[in-house]
């Protein structure tokens, strides 16, 4: 508290100027990211809603809520605004945004107005697919499949299809400015080596959006030019729908990875500081982020085992898939290895990123069944498959998000969330998370197909099951947002270090001044030398263990000397 | 050091550094480009490999004149626009600009060509989704060629040269208004990194028409 | 600044190689490889002469009015990147097509 005053007196990027104009022609990384925070938590209750719809439709086998045309609707608009507009975007867009060039010692982006420009035109590709929604949605499932959407649908695919067109060279425009930023901007001493893990995993994840989105790009609009009556993937003209899943897949499997592998740079860094230890096995953790990057172009084909592929090209990339696990796994061993014997301080952040090591586990594990031709043949389109990506989408992506939220809110606002409430709404969120998804795996099992509105009767125990935690996860993501936006103005005031963290992030004021630091910082050591804090006992802003009622793990001292 | 305050901007240390950031950036940027166009050629190589006469019987019927002609104009232009950051990298802003204005004149010549194409295509009934107005030859007909197996030909015709059209309208575009700077001869180092990345994407789109001349215009003339 | 200044001498003629590949591809394309070569399929080796030409043509413009020659390894590595990624769409995409009928 007693840097409080400080912050006050010193203008920082929030105070400098509050008009409307300020912000929308800002080129500062720190305003964008906040920009970038608002537009996605707006298109996350929108694709929210439309999941809350689908579950109470899903209560009953019958068709009571709606029909089956609003059903493909609602989850056409779920996924596509989902992916598109809130995974995609999410952890870049803001807590890359704000942070990468803090993280390394710079006072901004490569390109500023780029990455402005990079909001706008998701804002804009935000704009025409809500557009679309409005004219009746698109009817076919956030991939597109042809000859479905580029012929047959009635429905508004054009503009939907548009919409993600431009919200892709939004994410190209993201990706480009991160490489660029993380090869040229590093301060002095900021080696390669030396970069946080967050830095390594958002540059992996730069490299899949330049070199994956233009080729999504160039897929959805062949599908707009075929709407428009010009033969190209219809087999009617001769074409072959194939031709579109892979060149979709091409982007849209290392999308997966565009969703999850900057929620891995976030759990690193808050593993490593509620740990009061080093990485465990730093070259590991950040070669594994590159080869989770290259792997991933390679196995696309595994969404396509049922599509009339050759069988031959089948085992090959279920071969190919099988291997990403490898560099998944020294991920989870590397944040495990991490925890153990660490000094650990269960706050929020790392209760999300608990959350995140067990329930990405999970996730990874199911997708290694389907990479198995033979299960996926059995499992293929139903809620299994669902289960298995919500599990890595929304048990690790959006709990990763949530937990860098929580982190480093008090960088980015100046302001402390209300602890408690915090982590209430953390155990709501993952008590409900599982309670909504592991009925699915049990349900995609016996067989049920995903997509439709109505099923057999037999699976509705399990269907309610799954809708009421999906009410328990709603209402768990409505406290962050409102115990949020009351800490903006009520919150007790940041420090600029309240967690004891390493990482540049933490040695400037909270916020962070318009060019980040005073005068362009020096470094001298790896990231997370934690061992030079962890030594002290009573360390500042941290509960002293013996009276908070925060629990610490202790290692046994007889294992630490001996 | 006046001179270059100006020009640099506040987040960079030097211009180097700047330099060093806009360089790697249109590369980065045309590496985004090459996989675009990339989807368009992996659609291209896989139906002329299921159809490969219906892709012949298609080229034959493009304009092989204009288009050995436009594959010149577009290597000039590529040298032109290599003497303009020659030209910018040494200062000299007269040459610079008109080697500029040179590559644009050229670019210009290069579209209005496309156009002609274009028009001669519309007019003999072939236009992008055009199936009913393809007539196949009876003896490729007996092998197998379809009329739709040859309009898919001319689905990737257009789609491909109609973007490659587009992207240098907007290189036309960015060569102008550094043709502008470069008159005034003002922002000298920094312009010439501008001319210099613009160049880069320029020749991008030379090398796009380099690979579709052979594939589209130069298959079945045997 | 620390941009490499190409003599114009070396534009020159990497511009006199590029028109002599560029006039070659053209004649090229009229040879009937089919009519001149013993075995069937030879046909392929018009399409196969041609693409040789198109990347030596690329890797000319790439190379030396790219300044590529010239530049740092990390050019290097983000033109190859590129190269290597259009492969990937390329060699896997096909490996659907050129198999598909191995098991029918």
């Amino acid at each position: 508290m007693s840097l409080a005053p400080l912050s006050l007196h010193k203008p920082n990027y929030l105070s400098v100027s509050n008009t409307l104009r300020s912000w929308l022609l800002t080129t500062d990384h720190k305003r964008i990211a906040i920009l970038f925070l608002i537009s996605i938590t707006f298109f996350f209750f929108i694709g929210g809603f439309a999941a809350v719809l689908m579950r109470l439709e899903l209560m009953t086998p019958h068709a009571d809520v709606v029909d089956k045309e609003a059903y493909n609707r609602l989850f056409t608009i779920h996924g596509v605004v989902l992916i598109f507009f809130f995974l995609v975007p999410s952890i870049p867009g803001v807590l890359g945004n704000f942070l990468i060039p803090i993280m390394i010692g710079a006072r901004d982006m490569a390109f500023p107005r780029l990455n402005l420009a990079s909001w706008y035109l998701y804002l804009i590709g935000g704009i025409i697919v809500l557009t679309s929604i409005l004219i009746g949605g698109a009817d076919t499932g956030w991939t597109f499949y042809t000859p479905y959407s580029s012929v047959y649908s009635n429905s508004a695919v054009f503009t939907m299809a548009v919409g993600v067109f431009v919200a892709g060279f939004s994410s190209i425009l993201t990706g480009l400015n991160f490489i660029v930023t993380t090869h040229t901007m590093r301060a002095p001493g900021m080696t390669w080596f030396r970069l946080p893990l967050f830095i390594w995993s958002h540059y992996a994840t730069a490299l899949i959006m330049i070199l994956g989105t233009p080729v999504l790009a160039i897929a959805v609009l062949m599908v707009a030019v075929e709407r428009m009556g010009v033969g190209i993937f219809d087999p009617a003209l001769g074409g072959d729908p194939i031709l579109f899943q892979h060149l979709f897949w091409f982007y849209s499997h290392p999308a997966v990875y565009i969703m999850v592998l900057p929620a891995f740079g976030v759990i690193s860094e808050l593993v490593t500081c509620f740990s009061r230890k080093r990485i465990f096995g730093y070259t590991f953790v950040a070669a594994a982020s590159l080869a989770i990057a290259v792997l991933g172009f390679l196995v696309w084909g595994h969404h396509m085992f049922v599509s009339g592929q050759s069988a031959y090209a089948s085992m090959v990339f279920s071969i190919i898939s099988f291997t990403i696990a490898v560099p998944s796994g020294i991920k989870v061993l590397n944040w495990t290895a991490t925890i153990y014997k660490g000094r650990v301080w269960l706050t929020t952040p790392m209760l999300y990123a608990f959350g995140f090591i067990g329930l990405f586990t999970i996730g990874g594990v199911t997708g290694l069944f389907l990479a198995a031709m033979a299960i996926d043949v059995h499992v293929h389109d139903t809620y299994f498959v669902i289960a298995h990506f919500h599990y890595i989408m929304v048990g690790g992506t959006v709990m990763a998000y949530l937990g860098g939220i929580h982190f480093w809110w008090p960088k980015m606002t100046g302001r402390m969330y209300p602890e408690g409430w915090a982590v209430f709404s953390a155990i709501l969120i993952f008590v409900g998370f599982n309670l909504t998804f592991f009925p699915q795996f049990l349900v995609g099992y016996l067989g049920m197909p995903r997509r439709y509105h109505i099923y057999p009767e037999e699976y509705q125990a399990l269907n309610i099951l799954s809708t009421a935690g999906a009410s328990i996860l709603g209402i768990g993501y409505l406290f962050p947002f409102t115990y949020l936006l009351w800490s903006l103005r009520r919150g007790p005031r940041a420090e600029s270090n309240p967690w004891d963290a390493a990482g540049l992030e933490w040695q400037t004021t909270s916020p962070p001044p318009t060019f980040n630091f005073e005068k362009t910082p020096i470094v001298t050591q790896e990231a997370y030398a934690y061992e030079l804090v962890s030594q002290e006992d009573d360390l500042p802003g941290r509960p002293n263990p013996t009276e908070g009622e925060i629990p610490v793990l202790d290692a046994p001292p007889q294992e630490d000397q001996p | 050091m006046s001179s270059e305050s100006s020009v640099l901007a506040h987040h960079f240390d030097d211009l180097e550094q700047q330099h060093e950031a806009a360089t790697l950036g249109m590369w980065a940027f045309l590496v985004t480009e090459l996989l675009f166009f990339g989807g368009l050629f992996t659609g291209y190589t896989v139906y002329r490999w299921r159809t490969p006469l219906a892709f012949e019987e298609a080229s034959r019927h493009l304009d092989l004149w204009l288009g050995t002609i436009n594959t010149g104009v577009l290597l000039v232009s590529s040298l032109t626009m290599a003497l303009a950051v020659h030209a910018a990298q040494l200062s000299r802003h007269r040459a610079a600009t008109m080697y500029l204005l040179l590559t644009v004149l050229l670019g210009a010549g290069f579209l209005i060509i496309k156009m002609v194409e274009y028009g001669h295509k519309f007019t003999q009934g072939i236009y992008p989704g055009s199936i009913e107005n393809i007539h196949v030859p009876p003896e490729l007909a007996a092998q197998g060629v379809q009329p739709n197996n040859v309009a898919l030909f001319y689905s990737f015709y257009f789609t491909t040269t109609g973007l490659h059209a587009l992207h240098m309208l907007i290189g036309m575009g960015l060569l102008l208004s550094l043709a502008v700077r470069t008159a005034r001869g003002r922002l000298m180092g920094e312009a010439a990194t501008r001319v210099e990345i613009t160049g880069l994407y320029w020749h991008f789109v030379d090398i796009v028409w380099i690979f579709v001349f052979p594939l589209y215009y130069l298959i079945g003339l045997t | 600044m620390s941009a490499h200044v190409v003599p114009i001498r070396v534009y020159m003629r990497v511009f006199a190689a590029l028109m002599v590949l560029f006039v070659l591809t053209v004649a090229i394309a009229f040879v009937d490889f089919q009519h001149l070569l013993p075995f069937t399929g030879a046909a392929i080796i018009n399409d196969i002469v041609a693409l040789l030409i198109a990347f030596s043509k690329a890797a000319l413009v790439i190379l030396f009015f790219m300044h590529v020659r010239y530049s740092s390894r990390l050019t290097w590595l983000f033109a190859i990147a590129g190269a290597v990624w259009l492969a990937i769409l390329l060699a896997l995409t096909l490996s659907d097509y050129f198999t598909r009928h191995w098991l029918t």
